[in-house]
């Protein structure tokens, strides 16, 4: 320490370097819990259980439905995007030959749709779902458009997760018999299990937040969606609907504690699956 | 008998991957179909040079420029850049060579936390924290330029964080440990030679970041004021491309409707040239 002074005392420049990445981490760190603990602090008193009833009214503002909502919203991306994007992953990483001319684009269009913003998406699927399919502000809507948002995601997890399996175990399988199809379905997919799940829930993630790409294509009918064809506000479209009403701003704090605690816990699970991924890794080695 | 039928098994999966391979590609292709054939009419009903340099937006009038939403969103992407960036690269440098593995083992998880609030969140707490602060500092209205500047700073932090992180664990410890045996401090050592070393990857960090920025809707819409003007300072209030279309789409119809997709036309070669660049910064890595 007594060295490190001396030598910064001749060279006072990274003196003020030191102070200055210090103090950018504490900007950060303050930052962030100033902004989970404000959320907390004045939304925690106002989670009253009025806004966990059943039904949705102009009183209670409830936020129960939105939460169903948002679940069904939730799975029912998953259901089109999961198969969707391991199956493009699995062509690109098993039966593609790397650096062809198909693989190549499909990485490019992959790495657009993972560029562009979410209104674009919310204005795409308004004019693709909602006006020239017909469909009107519906659940159907909401969930194709998100299915097409959180494509690339996938596709790029598992793509990783794929390539991360050794080349072994597919020449162990097909040494033992096995065709391509049963080496991909039995040995590799459950070797690269962990890393496609912190995909999926890094998907979720995305979903549970997203607001843009839902106001116009699932709309912000505040009751719990029954039919595909029915308009639903999630979680996230609740809040900005509290928020742009302008006389909730304590039920909104609400809805915001509720949706961190969400995605704090989402983060959470992701950040245990990756966990045991690493750790697997080590053991194998 | 049975090879034949995993044959056709076989053949038939693989026509299924490769059909799923190919959706992005159709999905890419029909945003753009979309988008495109409802814009550009548009468009060249107001004039593409009207549209994009005009100074008024007014569509109750039917006259539609766009020029002050196209500064709104270039300023604010600029005030994110230059608050958030400075900070992410700083963070980073700590969380590399400064943080004890106890305290990183908090950090870490935090700023991927920080990576998944949503956008509405950060909104909020713009409206809540940031407008009131700057209301009282400079006695405006609280919402503009500035106010959405620093909160998608801290929007992009996570993202800088994190690649700037990850690029700097990719040089080669040599350098670092070169620079201190020849007598450099610690500071200079990281400034100076690992910083310059990592640049590629932290400048695609920063085109990322800038991407998140320009695109952000949610939280501006909050924040910025909305007003379809030219912001004539740091204070005053600001509309982004991305705020007009929320702002206006639920209620607009005919060619104030077309003008608004054409607005999303713009956003979208924005963000392609975006991308471009930063698929070419990662392809000048690879070298």
């Amino acid at each position: 320490m007594k060295h490190s002074l001396r030598a910064y005392a001749r060279r006072p420049s990274s003196f003020i370097w030191m102070i200055l990445i210090y103090a950018a981490a504490a900007l950060t760190v303050g930052g962030m819990l100033f902004l989970i603990l404000h959320i907390l602090v004045r939304g925690i008193p106002h989670l009253h259980p009025s806004l966990f009833s059943l039904q949705y009214t102009a009183e209670n503002v409830s936020m129960l439905p939105a939460i169903w909502n948002t679940i069904v919203m939730t799975g029912m991306t998953l259901l089109i995007a999961v198969p969707l994007g391991i199956f493009s992953a699995i062509y690109l990483v098993e039966y593609a030959r790397p650096q062809s001319r198909l693989v190549r684009v499909i990485r490019i269009t992959t790495e657009t749709l993972a560029g562009i913003p979410s209104i674009i998406y919310g204005l795409f699927g308004f004019l693709a779902f909602v006006l020239f399919m017909g469909w009107s502000y519906s659940l159907l809507a909401g969930v194709l458009t998100l299915a097409i948002m959180v494509l690339p995601t996938i596709i790029r997890t598992t793509e990783e997760a794929l390539l991360a399996v050794p080349s072994s175990y597919r020449e162990g399988s097909f040494g033992l018999g096995a065709g391509k199809l049963r080496t991909i379905f039995k040995i590799v997919l459950p070797a690269a299990m962990p890393g496609i799940l912190s995909g999926i829930i890094l998907a979720i993630g995305r979903i549970v937040g997203e607001t843009a790409a839902l106001i116009f294509t699932s709309g912000t009918s505040p009751q719990a969606v029954l039919g595909l064809h029915d308009s639903a506000r999630t979680l996230s479209v609740h809040m900005y609907c509290l928020l742009s009403e302008g006389l909730y701003t304590d039920q909104a704090y609400a809805t915001a504690v509720v949706l961190l605690v969400i995605v704090a816990g989402i983060n959470g699970l992701s950040g245990t699956v990756a966990g045991k991924l690493s750790g697997k890794g080590r053991k194998e080695r | 008998m049975h090879s034949k039928a995993s044959k056709v098994r076989e053949r038939g999966m693989q026509a299924v991957f490769l059909l799923c391979a190919c959706f992005s590609m159709a999905a890419v292709l029909l945003i753009c179909l979309f988008l495109f054939t409802n814009g550009i009419p548009a468009m060249r009903e107001i004039g593409i040079w009207n549209f994009l340099t005009g100074m008024e937006w007014r569509p109750s009038q039917d006259i539609y420029g766009i020029f002050p939403m196209i500064v709104g969103s270039l300023y604010v992407t600029a005030g994110a850049i230059l608050t958030g960036v400075p900070v992410g690269i700083l963070t980073a440098v700590f969380l590399v060579k400064y943080c004890p593995k106890k305290l990183y083992a908090v950090l870490k998880p935090a700023v991927q936390l920080l990576a998944g609030i949503p956008s509405i969140i950060y909104g909020f707490f713009g409206l809540m924290v940031l407008v009131p602060a700057i209301q009282r500092l400079f006695d405006t209205s609280g919402k503009g330029v500035l106010t959405a500047s620093l909160l998608l700073g801290m929007m992009i932090l996570p993202t800088v964080i994190n690649t700037s992180e990850a690029a700097l664990r990719a040089v080669p410890a040599s350098y670092y440990e070169g620079a201190l045996a020849l007598g450099a401090t610690r500071e200079q050592s990281m400034i100076r030679v690992m910083l310059p070393a990592a640049g590629s990857g932290i400048l695609s960090g920063v085109v990322l970041g800038i991407g998140r920025a320009i695109g952000e809707t949610m939280a501006v819409v909050m924040i910025a004021g909305n007003q379809a003007i030219l912001p004539d300072s740091i204070l005053s209030g600001t509309r982004t491309l991305t705020a007009n279309i929320v702002l206006e789409m639920a209620y607009a119809a005919q060619l104030h409707r077309g003008a608004l997709i054409a607005t999303a036309v713009v956003l979208f070669v924005f963000i392609l040239l975006i991308n471009l660049s930063f698929s070419a910064i990662k392809r000048g890595r690879r070298i």
